[in-house]
C-alpha cells in the first residue's frame, strides 16, 4: 500500500502552499519557460547569472503542490551556486526521483531536496517534480524555447 | 449525508446497478489495498465479461482474415464481423449497413471526414463551424484541413454554465458555413448540446453536420435519422467495447461522393498500375485488415446494453449524477465546473488551494479512480481560467456508494492540505 505521507511531506506541503522566491528577481539576465503538456502546468523562471554564478533566482507560475514545492526548494538550493554545481544537483535530483539504482546513497548531499525521494513511488508525478529543473536547465543554456517535461 | 441509495441504485424500471457490477471483472479488484471505485468512464468504460469473452473467442476460434479466404474460419470471422456492423446499424438506427464504417475510433472517424469530405469539397473562404467545448480531436482535424484548403475555422462560444445556445450558434452560422462539427455531449463538462435543433439550423444554410458522439452513445439515445445528422462518430471503448475500434456513420449519398481516405487492401475492387477501381461502401473506407476482434467485441457490447431497458440505464445514471452533484456541492471549498441543465454522466470540479493532480493522487490512494487534467479540451479550461480540473464520470455500474467513497476521499484531500 502506498504511503501518501511519503509523497506529501510537510516540507512539500509547506513549500507548495507558500512557495519561496515566488517573484521575478531584478535585475535578471536569463529566463526559462517550462510547460507540462500532461496537466497544462506552466512555470517561468528568471535568474541573474554573474559569470558562472547564480546570484538571484525566482519563479512564477501555477501547478500542483509537487511542482510548486519543487520549484521553490530548487530556487533556494541553487541560489549562490555555480552553473556546474546546479547541474550536478539536477543530476542527483533526477536520479533520485527516477529511482535509479545507485541513487540511494546520494540523498544526503541533496539536503532539503531529499524530501522528494517519495516521488519515486509515484511515476505519474515525476514530471511534476522535474518541471522546474528542466526549466532551469533551459534558462542556464539560454535556449529561447519552452522546456517541456516530455 | 442523505442516502437515497434505494432510489439511485435500483430504479423503478428494474435496473439494478449492484447486480450489473458482477458483469465487470475489473471492478472486483483492490487498488492500493482498497476496493476499486471506478469514476473515469468518460475516459474509457470498463468491459463486461461478454465483451472480453467475445474478443478472446475470435482469437481462440474464428482467427482468420475477413473478406478473403474461402476457408471456414474466414467465413465465420467474416460473418461475425458483418453481424457486428448490422448491430451498430441498428444501434444508431442508420438506414443501411453501407453507412456504417469501422475505424480505429472517434478520432479517426473525424479525420476521415476532414480529409475525405472537407479536403475535397471545401474551398478558400468557406467556413467550418465548431464550438468552444470541443475535444481536441474535433478541433485539430479541422484546423489541418482549413489550412490545406484555405477555409476558416469559426468557433461558437459557450456560456459560463458550459452550454451552446441556439442564439450563439446562429450568430456564428453564415452563408459561408459549409460544415458544422460539434459534440453531442461534452467530454469535459457533460453538457448535452441541442444537436437536433442546431443541425436543423445548419441544414437550412446548406451546411453538412458531423456529430462527435464519443461521450453521448453510452448516456443518451442516439438515432441518426431522428437527429438528421450527416455524419456521426463514436468509439467502441466508451461504449463498454474494446479499444481500437470506432465507427463513422455517414449518409450514403455523401459517402458515395467522397474519395477514399486511405489506400490499401479491402478498399479496392481491382488494381492495375494504370487504374484502381474502388470497392463499394462501406469497404471503400476500410483499407487494410480492420480490428476484426474489436468490431465483434463492439457488437457484443451493443448486445449487452440491449439486454437492459436503455431508459432505465440512463435514468439510473442521471440519479447517481444528481446525487454526486449534491454531494460534491456540499464539500466546502469545492466548485463545480460546467453546470448546464440536463448534463449527463460527468462532474468536473476544483477545490480551493489544491491542484487537480494532487486531488487525483490522493483519491487514488483511497482506491478512487478519477481523471485530472485538461481532458483534451484546453479551450474549455481556458474559458474557465484554469489549467486543469478533476472529473468524476459515470458508467452504468456506478452507484451512490461510489460517490460516497469519492466524497470520503475528498475529505482526505482536505485533511492533508488542511
Amino acid at each position: 500500500m502506498m504511503d501518501l505521507r511519503e509523497l506529501y511531506q510537510e516540507v512539500i506541503l509547506d513549500h507548495g502552499k507558500n512557495p519561496r522566491n515566488h517573484r521575478f528577481p531584478e535585475p535578471h539576465n536569463r529566463e526559462g519557460r517550462g510547460y507540462n503538456p500532461l496537466c497544462g502546468d506552466k512555470v517561468t523562471l528568471r535568474l541573474q547569472l554573474d559569470g558562472d554564478k547564480i546570484t538571484d533566482v525566482g519563479f512564477m507560475g501555477q501547478g500542483c503542490a509537487i511542482s510548486q514545492a519543487s520549484c521553490s526548494t530548487m530556487t533556494q538550493a541553487i541560489k549562490g551556486k555555480t552553473v556546474e554545481e546546479a547541474d550536478a544537483l539536477f543530476s542527483k535530483f533526477h536520479a533520485m526521483v527516477m529511482g535509479e539504482a545507485d541513487a540511494d546513497d546520494d540523498f544526503e548531499s541533496l539536503g532539503k531536496l531529499a524530501v522528494f525521494a517519495g516521488v519515486r513511488e509515484f511515476p505519474m508525478r515525476v514530471k511534476c517534480a522535474t518541471l522546474g529543473w528542466h526549466t532551469l536547465n533551459q534558462a542556464l543554456r539560454d535556449e529561447h524555447r519552452e522546456a517541456t517535461t516530455e | 449525508m442523505t442516502r437515497p441509495s434505494a432510489i439511485a441504485n435500483v430504479t423503478d424500471a428494474g435496473f439494478d446497478a449492484r447486480r450489473v457490477r458482477d458483469d465487470f471483472p475489473a471492478l472486483h479488484q483492490d487498488v492500493h489495498g482498497k476496493p476499486l471505485v471506478y469514476l473515469d468512464s468518460a475516459a474509457t468504460t470498463l468491459k463486461p465479461r461478454v465483451v472480453i469473452d467475445a474478443v478472446a473467442d475470435v482469437y481462440a476460434r474464428d482467427c482468420a482474415n475477413i473478406h478473403r479466404a474461402v476457408h471456414l474460419l474466414s467465413q465465420r470471422a467474416t460473418a461475425r464481423f458483418e453481424e457486428a456492423r448490422e448491430k451498430v446499424r441498428a444501434f444508431l438506427n442508420a438506414n443501411d449497413t453501407n453507412e456504417v464504417i469501422f475505424t480505429r475510433g472517434t478520432t479517426e472517424s473525424v479525420n476521415l471526414v476532414a480529409q475525405s469530405w472537407a479536403r475535397t469539397f471545401l474551398r478558400e473562404g468557406d467556413e467550418v463551424l465548431i464550438t468552444e467545448l470541443e475535444h481536441h480531436s474535433n478541433i485539430v482535424p479541422w484546423q489541418i484541413v482549413c489550412q490545406q484548403v484555405g477555409a476558416e475555422l469559426v468557433v461558437v462560444p459557450m456560456t459560463d454554465r458550459g452550454e451552446i445556445t441556439r442564439e450563439a450558434f446562429e450568430e456564428q452560422l453564415s452563408s459561408r458555413t459549409r460544415l458544422v462539427a460539434m459534440a453531442h455531449v461534452s467530454n469535459a463538462l457533460g453538457t448535452v448540446l441541442p444537436v437536433e435543433e442546431l443541425t436543423g439550423l445548419a441544414h437550412e444554410r446548406g451546411a453538412v453536420v458531423l456529430l462527435d458522439g464519443a461521450q453521448a452513445v453510452s448516456h443518451v439515445p442516439v438515432d441518426v435519422q431522428a437527429l438528421d445528422c450527416d455524419f456521426y462518430t463514436f468509439s467502441g471503448h466508451k461504449l463498454y467495447g474494446p479499444t481500437g475500434v470506432g465507427v463513422l456513420y455517414g449518409r450514403e449519398r455523401l459517402l458515395e461522393g467522397m474519395p477514399p481516405y486511405q489506400g490499401g487492401g479491402d478498399m479496392i475492387r481491382s488494381v492495375t498500375f494504370a487504374e484502381t477501381i474502388y470497392n463499394d461502401l462501406p469497404y471503400k473506407f476500410e483499407a487494410g485488415t480492420p480490428n476484426i476482434a474489436g468490431a465483434i467485441g463492439l457488437g457484443a457490447a451493443i448486445d449487452y446494453l440491449k439486454s437492459f431497458d436503455q431508459e432505465a440505464v440512463h435514468a439510473h445514471e442521471n440519479a447517481v449524477l444528481r446525487y454526486a452533484t449534491k454531494a460534491l456541492g456540499s464539500v466546502a471549498g469545492l466548485r463545480l465546473i460546467g453546470t448546464a441543465p440536463g448534463k449527463v454522466a460527468s462532474a468536473s470540479f476544483l477545490m480551493d488551494a489544491v491542484h487537480p493532480h494532487d486531488i487525483g493522487t490522493i483519491v487514488d490512494s483511497e482506491g478512487v479512480a478519477i481523471r485530472t487534467g485538461h481532458h483534451c479540451a484546453q479551450p474549455v479550461m481556458e474559458h474557465f481560467g484554469v489549467a486543469a480540473t478533476a472529473r468524476a464520470s459515470l458508467g452504468l455500474y456506478n452507484t451512490t456508494e461510489d460517490v460516497d467513497a469519492l466524497i470520503r476521499a475528498l475529505h482526505k484531500v482536505k485533511e492533508l492540505f488542511g
